[in-house]
Parts: structure tokens; C-alpha cells; sequence
């Protein structure tokens, strides 16, 4: 065989091998695919021998497997809730665990816990720079994820107020769930399929409606007055319980009640649970459309919460001072007293060789050890917020659904149906919760490693008694709220609630000086002097140099300006592309409209036509030929025969005439006194809708111009 | 790989998992499910292609269709006849299609199909009505039937016709979000 019969057969073969492996994607019947496939395979095993069709299995196979996993890939993303914590957390157990192994006998890892359990000091072993290298990383593997998971959103168009190009459409054909196969949960299903469809229907009919603009705006205006003043409310609320822990704090501890003790997070999460509802409640002044009134609601407890949270950090930041000024009483003390021992010791014993002091590490004088603190602080936020959750749940679902079922039957009005009827599982609040416990554990988990893992606990818990919870108490909301869709809309709330919480830990790694006897980095001037010294020590001298060139201001400035020169470059292509992209919409809206108009256009010409056709004489009726009555049907010959009494000389202008005249009368000698019969479809129409008989246009045709 | 089983020969099996989303032991299970339908007509052994088929009936009172307010037109469209009567292989044919693995586009011709009640390869006014009370249980007023089909033939038509061809119905199908994880069906 020559060579081009050989390559053109290695062609044909990979073309059978492709149909093969495209075979199931084929819209056939099966019975056609597995001709296809044995002929597919005949030609290339006739060719390839027994290896192709070997390798081809084992291809398979791997696909399937592939399929697999990438498959599961793609699931743990949907469930928006474990996603990111889940990563984050398992990426920080690692850690935990990393540093765990081998140094578990140093309880620093205990920093967070209520038992101040003894913390150790700086270990040889890397430890401190894994610690710090650790905390840091944790930020930019959530930064990575979090914005990766929003470019996938927005690829599929998730902003959840952009579907309006085809409501009602993607409402029809894919709001069934064909996995649907309880009848209770079908009738649901039918129930909410209703619902959303009578939804769109009234929002389609909502956009004409003209109302009171001045009032409408007067009275916004005031419930953001109101809203405003009630968050500044809180923020004071809160800060002033914080400064009056502090207070507590140094007052003996047993003259303390529980409540005066966690006062700070019993009156945040109180705050957390009045809040939003009053929210709502006021903004009914405002009279938005739904989804705009959800989110101002979602951005109004966004700001409550955040407010909230800055300010416990605020009022938190003023006892670390605090903390910090009196470490440094503590350390001038600890030293004298050391310098005291020393002196005592020798001019006892009279050596210069001093053992250190033989004091039990229990009795030794600790610092107040600020971060420990911080941590416990977070730790008890977390745990607080744990407990008004399953507290809530309990009460506000399980107890209320209990009270509605039992009660209903010896209440006076319905209880079912009216107040306080079934909880409906609150999905806005509860992710809004989710992302500000997550923001919590990544301020707090630098402080108090052991916080990641509770609240890994927690969250496994917790979705199993909130999924109780939902089947058992809960019914389906009453508006259909498509939060499914608003992904983005949360990935960019976390997304700020990472910055901002970024913001205090990197705050204080670099200003604040870590205590002189706790944690990793005890006895340097700033956290992350560590990373210095192990650049200076451990790693070879030219990438110390090369460090020192990296941080020269002179070389970062250059490449700040290269960045925002590259956000600026970035942002115009993708405003090009968006200009792009609404400009081939406009395109195919109006080749449909073209189409449209063509089509229409068609319709009313074929009209015409076949109005004309009928106007023509019915041929039977044609009395025997005389010379006046020739049998083309020729218009101008018609009428010229038809009016003997006009002049012969002005025959041009009356063939003119007649033109329109018999337009706009049938031929006399034979009214049409019958309809039109049944007409066939146009010819280039075969499928089309039929044109209607046009009974009435056969006399009242257009005049042609 | 297991115990010898004696309804395909190995070739066959291949040749299923080559055609479908299937891997051979799914297959196996699908002509489980197959046979338990109806026993007595099923034969254990589809060694020879065997020519049975299923009436609509049967099929439709399965489990996973039984709650599926389109289950008619879904047996009736993956049979060769038009009447819901389903080989073995039309069997596996359909609940390879609507299995999760399943190319978007392929989803997207059957839906097509699925929707088209009166069979004549346009989703027309009428087909969208009946689509429309199916999935309402008709609790809906006819005004409000008329406005919806109205206003998905306007969002969807691109050619003006008033109807929707495959075209229109593909390029307002593959857009939406929910397609692939509503058009689907687990056995």
C-alpha cells in the first residue's frame, strides 16, 4: 500500500475510533448505535488488530473512573454551605495535625481553651515559623478558593437577579425535578411550581403600576433613619458591655454570676436574633419588590453584624494594650527578682556558677499572655453563638411547631394558618450566620488553633440537627425564593468578610509585640521577626540577599504601579466584551424582529396573491368564445373588453383605470357570489400556519400602487 | 470481576457500555429492573436479542416514574413505535439519557421530544399549554395559561414563527441553570 493509502487509512481509522468514542452523546436509537458500534469496531480491529480493541477497554475505563471523580469534584460544590469551610478547615487540620506530630507534649496548641492550660515557649524546631507561615497561609488558600469558586459562579450566571431573559420559559421546562419520586413531595413540588408561576405572573403585571413617588420616598427614607439609628444603638450596646467585662475582669471571679460573666456574647447574640426581624418589619415601610427588599435586608444584618463584630474588637484591642502594659510590669518584676536570685545565690554560695532557679513550672510568674486572651475571648463568642443557635432551633422551631400541632385543637383561632403557625426555615439568615462564624474562626483561629477544630465539630452537628429540624418543623416558604442562585451575591459577602477579617490578625502581626512567656514567638520584638531570622540563619546568603532586594521600596513600587496598570488593561478588555456582548444580543433581537415582520409581510403579500387569483374570472363560467373574450386572463385585455363604451382613443388612460376599477369590482358578468374555496398552503409554507380564509378581502383588496 | 453471569455475553456488554453511561454492572442491574417488570414475559437470557417488549403501562408505573407528571410522553418518546412500548434496549436508551452523566445537548433533543405533544417537531402553543397544566395540576385560570405560554414563546421564538423549533428550544435550554440537575433521573 502507498503511503497516502496508508495515512488516509489511519485517518478513517481514528474517525471510526472517534464516532466509537462519541457513540453514547448520538441522539439514535439504540438499535442504530450498536450497528454503528460493531461496524465501527469490525474496521478498526480489522486494521488495529486485537491491541486496539484491548486499549480502547481499558480506555474506557479510565474514563469512567475519570468521570468519577471529576463528577465528584463538581458535587462538593454545590452544597455552597461545607464547601469552603470544609476545604479551609481540612487544609488547617493538616496543620494542626502537622504541627501536632511530635510536639504534642507542648500544650501550646491549648492557647484557646478556658483552662489556661501552661503554654511553652519558643521550640527549636521551626515550629514558630510554621505557625506563622501557617496562620498567614490559611488567608490566601481561602482568598484562592473563594474567588475561584465566584468565577465559576459567574460563568454560570449566578448573580440571582439576571435570569430575566427566560423566566417563564426555564419555568416550564426545568422547575419539574424528574428525581422527584415520593407523592408527598410531588404535591410540594406541584404546590411551588404554582406558586412561582403565579409569582411571575403578577411580577409581569406589577411593572405598570405608577404610585405616590414623594410619598414612597419620605417614608424610605425614614425607615433607613430608623435602621441607621438602630445599629448605632447595638454598636454602643455592645461596647459598652465590652468595657464593662473588662471591669469584671478584674474584680474576683466567684463574685460573679454566669450572666455578668459572658454578658459581651449573650448580648451579641441576643442583638443577632432581635435585629433582623425588627429589620424586616420597618423596611415593609420601604414597599420594595421582593428581591430588593431581601437584600437590602441581607446588607442591613451585613452591616449589623459587622458593626458588631468591630466593635467587640475594638473594645478587645483596648484590653490587649491593656494586657500588654502590664506584662511589661510583670516582665520588669520578673527580672528583678531573677537579678535578686542571682545575687543571693552567689554571694551565698559564693560561685559565679548559678543554677537556674529550682522553681516548678507551675509557680512560675506568668505574663498575662495577651493572645491567649484574645483567643479565649473568641472561643467563648463561638461557643455562645453555638448555643443561642441550637437554643433557637429548639425553641423558636421545635417547641413552636409542637405547641401549633397539639394546641390547634383547643385554640380559638386557627393556629396553623395564622399566627404563630409553622417556623419556615430561614435560608438567607442561616447562610448569612454561616459566613459570619466563618469570619470569626479566621480572626480567631491565629490566636487559638484549637477553634478550627470545635468548630469543625460544630458544623457536623449542627447540619445534622438543623436538617432534623427542617424535616420535622419547618414548612416551605411562602415566597419561592431562589437562593440557589444568588451564589455570587454570598461568595461575595465572604469574600468581604475575609478582608475584614484578614485585617485585624495581619494588624497585629505586625504592630503589636508578643508576649514575653507564651505562645511561638515569645521574646522577639514582632511576630514575624521569625521569618527574618530563619532567612538569616537557615537559608543560604544569597537568598537573604535576594529578600533584601525583594522588600526594597524601589523595586515594590515599580511593581505596584505594573499591577494597577494590569487592572486597568483587564478592566477595559472586559468592559469591551460586555459592549461586545449586549451588541450581538441587539443583533438577534433584531433579526428576530426582521423575521418576524418578514414573515408577517409574507403572509399579508400571499394574501394578495390569492386574493387576486380568486378575482380572476372562474373560467367555467366563461359564456362561448366571442373575440371580445379572450381566455388568457389578462387584466389589460379584460378590461379592455369590459368597457366597449369607452372612447378608443382614450383606451390608455381607462385601461388604467380600469385597472383599479376592477380591482375594487369583480368582473360583473360573474359576481363572485360564492367564498373562497379551501386554499392550499403557500407553497414555501408546507409546515406553516395556514393563512385564514380571507372572506372578506376578495372585494376590498389594496389598491396597487 | 465477579460471578459469571449468563443474560449477556461479554460482547454485548462491551458493546452496552460503548452505546450508553452505563458501566456493565449498571447494565446488569437495568435488566434486572427490566425483568422484574414483568417476569413472565422477560426472558433471563439476552444472549440471542431477544425481540420483547414492554407495554406503556408497565413502564410507567415504575418507581422512578410513577410521580413524573411527564412519564407518558418520556416512555413514549424513547419508543420506536410511538406508543410507549419499550425493548430492552429503548429501556436502557432512556435512562441513559436522562442519567447524570449525559451530554447537555443530547438532554436538550430529548427534552425537545419529551414536550412535543402532538409529535410534529415544534413546541407549539398548544404543546406548551399542556405542559404547562401538567406541571400545575391545572390550578391555574386559562388567562393565566394564555399569558405564560404567550410570554415563553416570545422569550424563546427567534425565527418568529410563533412556535418553537429545536433551535429556539436549544439555545433557551442550554442557558439555564437548573437543566442538567432537574432533567434527571437515578436508577
Amino acid at each position: 500500500m502507498s503511503e497516502g493509502e496508508m495515512a488516509a487509512l489511519k485517518e478513517e481509522v481514528e474517525e471510526k475510533k472517534k464516532v466509537i468514542a462519541t457513540l453514547r452523546n448520538q441522539p439514535w436509537r439504540m438499535k442504530k448505535r450498536l450497528v454503528v458500534l460493531k461496524e465501527a469496531q469490525e474496521f478498526v480491529e480489522k486494521f488495529e488488530g486485537a491491541l486496539g480493541k484491548g486499549k480502547g477497554r481499558k480506555l474506557y475505563a479510565y474514563k469512567v473512573m475519570m468521570t468519577k471523580i471529576l463528577m465528584g469534584l463538581p458535587y462538593g460544590s454545590i452544597p455552597r454551605k461545607t464547601v469552603p469551610r470544609e476545604e479551609q478547615e481540612t487544609a488547617m487540620d493538616y496543620s494542626v495535625l502537622f504541627d501536632f506530630g511530635g510536639y504534642c507534649k507542648y500544650s501550646f496548641l491549648f492557647y484557646g481553651y478556658y483552662n489556661n492550660e501552661p503554654t511553652i515557649g519558643v521550640l527549636k524546631f521551626r515550629l514558630p515559623l510554621s505557625y506563622l507561615l501557617v496562620g498567614v497561609g490559611i488567608f490566601g488558600y481561602s482568598l484562592m478558593v473563594v474567588i475561584r469558586t465566584m468565577a465559576r459562579n459567574a460563568n454560570e450566571g449566578g448573580d440571582g437577579g439576571e435570569e430575566g431573559d427566560f423566566t417563564f420559559s426555564w419555568k416550564m421546562f426545568t422547575s419539574w425535578d424528574y428525581l422527584i419520586g415520593n407523592p408527598e413531595t410531588a404535591d410540594n413540588k406541584y404546590a411551588s411550581i404554582t406558586t412561582s408561576f403565579k409569582e411571575s405572573i403578577v411580577d409581569e403585571q406589577e411593572n405598570q403600576k405608577d404610585e405616590n413617588i414623594h410619598l414612597r420616598r419620605f417614608l424610605r427614607v425614614l425607615a433607613n433613619f430608623l435602621i441607621v439609628s438602630c445599629l448605632g444603638g447595638s454598636g454602643y450596646l455592645i461596647y459598652f458591655v465590652v468595657k464593662r467585662s473588662q471591669e469584671f475582669a478584674n474584680m474576683k471571679k466567684d463574685n460573679l454570676s454566669w450572666f455578668e460573666k459572658n454578658e459581651v456574647e449573650f448580648v451579641m447574640s441576643l442583638l443577632g436574633l432581635v435585629c433582623p426581624p425588627l429589620f424586616e418589619t420597618i423596611a415593609e415601610l420601604e414597599d420594595y419588590h421582593p428581591r430588593i427588599a431581601l437584600k437590602w435586608q441581607l446588607g442591613r444584618i451585613f452591616a449589623l453584624f459587622l458593626g458588631n463584630l468591630y466593635t467587640f474588637l475594638f473594645a478587645l484591642f483596648d484590653e490587649v494594650t491593656a494586657k500588654l502594659e502590664s506584662e511589661k510590669v510583670i516582665k520588669n518584676s520578673t527580672e528583678w527578682v531573677l537579678n535578686q536570685y542571682y545575687s543571693n545565690y552567689s554571694s551565698f554560695y559564693n560561685t559565679t556558677d548559678v543554677p537556674p532557679p529550682a522553681v516548678h513550672p507551675s509557680d512560675v510568674i506568668r505574663g498575662p499572655c495577651w493572645e491567649t486572651g484574645v483567643g479565649i475571648e473568641f472561643v467563648k463568642l463561638i461557643v455562645s453563638d453555638i448555643q443561642v443557635t441550637y437554643l433557637t432551633i429548639l425553641i423558636g422551631d421545635f417547641v413552636r411547631a409542637v405547641i401549633v400541632r397539639f394546641l390547634n385543637y383547643c385554640w380559638c383561632w386557627d393556629l396553623e394558618a395564622g399566627f404563630p403557625s409553622y417556623g419556615e426555615f430561614d435560608i438567607s439568615g442561616n447562610v448569612l450566620g454561616l459566613i459570619f462564624n466563618q469570619g470569626m474562626i479566621w480572626m480567631g483561629a491565629f490566636y487559638a488553633p484549637g477553634l478550627v477544630g470545635l468548630n469543625v465539630l460544630r458544623l457536623l452537628s449542627s447540619m445534622y440537627y438543623q436538617c432534623w429540624a427542617v424535616m420535622c418543623c419547618n414548612v416551605p416558604h411562602e415566597r419561592v425564593f431562589k437562593a440557589s442562585r444568588s451564589n455570587n451575591f454570598y461568595m461575595g459577602l465572604l469574600l468581604l468578610v475575609l478582608f475584614l477579617s484578614l485585617l485585624p490578625v495581619v494588624y497585629t502581626i505586625m504592630t503589636l509585640s508578643p508576649s514575653f512567656d507564651c505562645g511561638p514567638f515569645s521574646g522577639q520584638e514582632k511576630m514575624y521577626d521569625v521569618i527574618m531570622e530563619t532567612i538569616e540563619k537557615d537559608l543560604p546568603a544569597f537568598i537573604g540577599n535576594l529578600f533584601s532586594y525583594a522588600t526594597n521600596p524601589g523595586l515594590i513600587l515599580p511593581a505596584v504601579l505594573l499591577m494597577v496598570l494590569a487592572l486597568y488593561y483587564l478592566n477595559a478588555v472586559s468592559k469591551a466584551y460586555q459592549q461586545a456582548n449586549t451588541d450581538l444580543k441587539k443583533k438577534m433581537q433584531m433579526a428576530r424582529d426582521e423575521e418576524k415582520n418578514r414573515r408577517n409581510n409574507k403572509d399579508s403579500t400571499n394574501q394578495v396573491m390569492k386574493d387576486l387569483e380568486d378575482l380572476l374570472p372562474n373560467k367555467s363560467l366563461i359564456p362561448p368564445p366571442t373575440e371580445e373574450e379572450p381566455p388568457p386572463p389578462d387584466v389589460v385585455i379584460e378590461k379592455g373588453s369590459k368597457s366597449p363604451k369607452m372612447k378608443p382613443g382614450a383606451a390608455a388612460k381607462g385601461v388604467n383605470l380600469q385597472k383599479d376599477v376592477s380591482l375594487a369590482a369583480p368582473n360583473p358578468r360573474a359576481p363572485v357570489t360564492r367564498a373562497p374555496g379551501p386554499r392550499k398552503g403557500p407553497p414555501g409554507n408546507a409546515r406553516g400556519p395556514q393563512p385564514g380564509p380571507g372572506r372578506g378581502r376578495g372585494r376590498g383588496g389594496p389598491p396597487r400602487h | 470481576m465477579g460471578n459469571k453471569q449468563t443474560i449477556f455475553t461479554d460482547e454485548q456488554l462491551d458493546a452496552y457500555q460503548d452505546c450508553t453511561f452505563f458501566t456493565r454492572k449498571e447494565i446488569l442491574r437495568l435488566h434486572g429492573r427490566y425483568h422484574e417488570l414483568a417476569p413472565h414475559l422477560v426472558p433471563m437470557d439476552y444472549t440471542n436479542d431477544p425481540d420483547c417488549k414492554l407495554p406503556l403501562a408497565l413502564i410507567v408505573n415504575m418507581p422512578e416514574l410513577k410521580e413524573n407528571p411527564f412519564r407518558n410522553r418520556i416512555v413514549e418518546s424513547f419508543s420506536e413505535d410511538g406508543m410507549g412500548n419499550l425493548s430492552f434496549n429503548e429501556f436502557v436508551d432512556m435512562f441513559s439519557v436522562l442519567s447524570e452523566t449525559a451530554s447537555r445537548e443530547l438532554k436538550a433533543i430529548y427534552a425537545f421530544k419529551i414536550y412535543d405533544f402532538n409529535v410534529d417537531n415544534y413546541l407549539c402553543k398548544e404543546d406548551l399549554e399542556k405542559t404547562l397544566n401538567r406541571l400545575t395540576k391545572e390550578e391555574l385560570t386559562p388567562e393565566e395559561v394564555e399569558l405564560v405560554c404567550q410570554k415563553s414563546i416570545e422569550e424563546a421564538d427567534l425565527d418568529g414563527d410563533n412556535k418553537l423549533s429545536f433551535a429556539d428550544f436549544e439555545n433557551m435550554i442550554t442557558r439555564a441553570p437548573d437543566f442538567l440537575s432537574t432533567f434527571h433521573i437515578r436508577i
